[in-house]
């Protein structure tokens, strides 16, 4: 692009002030946010010895968990809508025909692939029954990749792992009076079963 | 014939070994400084974790600059195809030996109580080369032929970045040798000498720190050296943004390692002139003491003040590298040329007369309101000088292209001369509205 291109808006500097002319106030002034900063708190932790806060639990996305119900069973009904929402194609599930009267299906197996996911939380939007979330564990870490699949068990353990630090987000939400999906109307049978 | 050395060269050699392993391990550790205050004043903590090596103490990090040594030491020192063989290996040996032999006349403390060694002079001086007359010429040329290892890099490196580092420095270390000079002569006129311990000596003596006769010296030399050690606001040779890394883009491993213990070594150098002739060297008041015939304590206490000092001109350093952002060189130039050379002038022609005309002053007023007026008459000639200079001398190049265009672009020649047209119009309307 030539200097003389029409499409070139050419801005006129604004003219030095007084003060910015003498150098001296901005010295001190540039001095003096240095100074402050040295000495203020600092952002960073001492990581592996204390653990960085993670800000808002409810929209942090780190290791997927699958839910239970009050019975103890997973949540899931193998609808295989986080399976489609997923952009990075890492949930693998089988589905089967349900043991329980309260829903059709149930997943046999259900496999997230950490190393392929990239933590975007679409699976968590989509699912219909607050079965995946999201948890704030941050320091996700393994010795091979076969590790890094985590399976049903897995998946449920680390809700185990996490359901007293942080209970499921669709029952915080409610308790703070938030709308959610599980007491829209018409429904499905579990939200029925509270009203 | 005795073939064992002399007492004077045995205490030489001492000299130069404390010295060396003592700058060596101090930029070292200004390193791990450097990385602390960086990481302090963006609300970090810094290296904090390398202590004792195979243990767990930490001693908050303070095991780092061995780590960083071990590191750059084992990485593999690679010579590209393309550059000059000879140059590219000169270069930081020229730069760290330059560097070093500068120290040759710089006192690191002031005297040691005589030790009674048949052989050696009493009192023994904290001084590689005592007694040299010349000794802030030695610093400057030595300075200025580190300049050369720089160039020589930039050049051997056949390489864009390398080559603009280069340019960039030469120019402007060579713009701020002279306000360096200025700042400096200010210091030898007041002092009378060439020799960095008369000057400490001078101003222990009058108990007048040069920094509060010469304020303006002061701060043009504090300025070129600032420029002259390539820091920020002045780190335009390596600005890592525009040149990756420079004159050492090239370096890799050990070579690289010289080249970077050589940045702070002039850093060093340049904490120890402030020092040394404007902040009072080992003085201070009420505490050290004027005379030379002193005891251990106060040699040990002169040599601690010297370092305290020398340490918060490194601080300062550092501080301000986060402080303010890097001049354009159009700017550095102007800072330069129309800025810190007038000052300068002006700080020599007011150190000169308040020098010549001190008996007249005693005589006229006494010795005590004479030293004040001594020290106003520079101080107003700062505030005078800042303002004007402030205000007077313009703080950058105008850069904006010179809007020309090609003859044939008819469509814009039409245009341009409706527009004069129209204008010529207006003018005509509203003179002839006013003579109304």
């Amino acid at each position: 692009m030539k200097p003389t291109d029409p499409a070139i808006t050419w801005l006129e500097e604004k003219p030095l002030g007084l003060t910015e002319r003498l150098y001296l106030p901005l010295f001190l002034q540039g001095l003096s946010i240095t100074a402050r900063h040295m000495v203020s708190r600092k952002v960073t932790v001492n990581y592996p010895e204390v653990r960085p806060t993670v800000g808002n639990p409810l929209i942090y996305r780190g290791v997927h968990r699958l839910n239970r119900d009050d019975a103890g069973r997973v949540k899931c009904v193998a609808c295989f809508l986080c399976a489609t929402a997923c952009p990075a194609h890492c949930i693998d599930i089988v589905a089967t025909e349900s043991p329980w009267p309260d829903r059709e299906k149930y997943p046999e197996s259900f496999t997230i692939d950490e190393l392929r996911c990239i933590f975007c939380g679409m699976c968590e939007e989509a699912c219909p029954v607050d079965a995946i979330e999201l948890t704030s564990l941050l320091d996700l870490t393994g010795k091979s990749r076969e590790e890094m699949v985590f399976d049903k068990e897995k998946l449920l353990s680390v809700y185990d792992m996490t359901k007293d630090a942080e209970p499921m987000k669709s029952k915080t939400l409610a308790s703070e009076g938030m709308a959610t999906f599980d007491h829209a109307p018409g429904h499905g049978a579990a939200a029925g079963g509270h009203h | 014939m005795n073939l064992l050395p002399s007492p004077a060269i045995i205490a030489a050699l001492v000299k130069i070994g404390l010295l060396v392993g003592g700058l060596m391990t101090a930029a070292a550790y200004l390193v791990l400084l450097e990385r602390w205050i960086a990481a302090w004043v963006q609300d970090r903590r810094g290296p904090n974790r390398v202590g004792i090596p195979l243990t767990k103490i930490r001693l908050f990090g303070l095991g780092q600059p061995l780590a960083d040594g071990l590191k750059i030491i084992l990485k593999e020192d690679f010579t590209p195809s393309h550059v000059d063989k000879v140059l590219y290996n000169a270069a930081p040996l020229v730069i760290l030996a330059a560097s070093l032999a500068i120290f040759a006349a710089i006192p690191f403390g002031s005297v040691l109580p005589p030790l009674g060694i048949p052989g050696l002079p009493d009192p023994v001086p904290f001084l590689v080369a005592p007694g040299l007359d010349v000794g802030v010429l030695w610093v400057f040329a030595l300075s200025s032929i580190a300049v050369y290892g720089v160039l020589l890099g930039g050049w051997a490196s056949n390489n864009k970045y390398g080559f603009l580092g280069g340019l960039r420095s030469s120019a402007q270390l060579v713009a701020y040798e002279i306000p360096l000079g200025l700042g400096l002569l200010g210091v030898v006129l007041a002092s009378g000498s060439l020799r960095l311990d008369t000057i400490m000596n001078a101003q222990a003596e009058s108990g007048v720190w040069y920094a509060f006769a010469q304020p303006l010296g002061f701060i043009v030399f504090m300025v070129a050296s600032f420029a002259e050690a390539a820091r920020l606001p002045f780190d335009l040779p390596e600005a890592e943004q525009e040149l990756v890394g420079g004159y050492h883009t090239e370096y890799s491993g050990i070579k690289l390692l010289l080249f970077l213990v050589s940045e702070f070594l002039h850093m060093i150098t340049a904490a120890f002139l402030i020092v040394i002739m404007f902040l009072g060297g080992w003085h201070l008041w009420g505490v050290t003491g004027a005379e030379q015939d002193i005891g251990w304590i106060q040699a040990l206490l002169r040599f601690g003040i010297l370092s305290a000092k020398i340490l918060a001109v490194i601080v300062f350093f550092m501080l301000v590298r986060w402080s303010w952002p890097r001049f354009r060189f159009d700017q550095l130039m102007n800072l330069a040329w129309k800025v810190m050379l007038p000052l300068g002038l002006v700080n020599l022609v007011t150190v000169a007369a308040v020098e010549e005309f001190r008996p007249q002053l005693v005589a006229a007023l006494g010795p005590g309101l004479a030293k004040t007026v001594a020290i106003l008459i520079p101080w107003v000639a700062c505030i005078a000088g800042w303002i004007v200079s402030g205000v007077f001398t313009p703080s950058g190049t105008d850069n904006t292209p010179i809007l020309t265009h090609d003859p044939l672009d008819i469509e814009r020649e039409l245009a341009d001369h409706e527009r004069r047209e129209r204008a010529l119009h207006d003018d005509s309307t509203t003179e002839l509205a006013g003579s109304r």
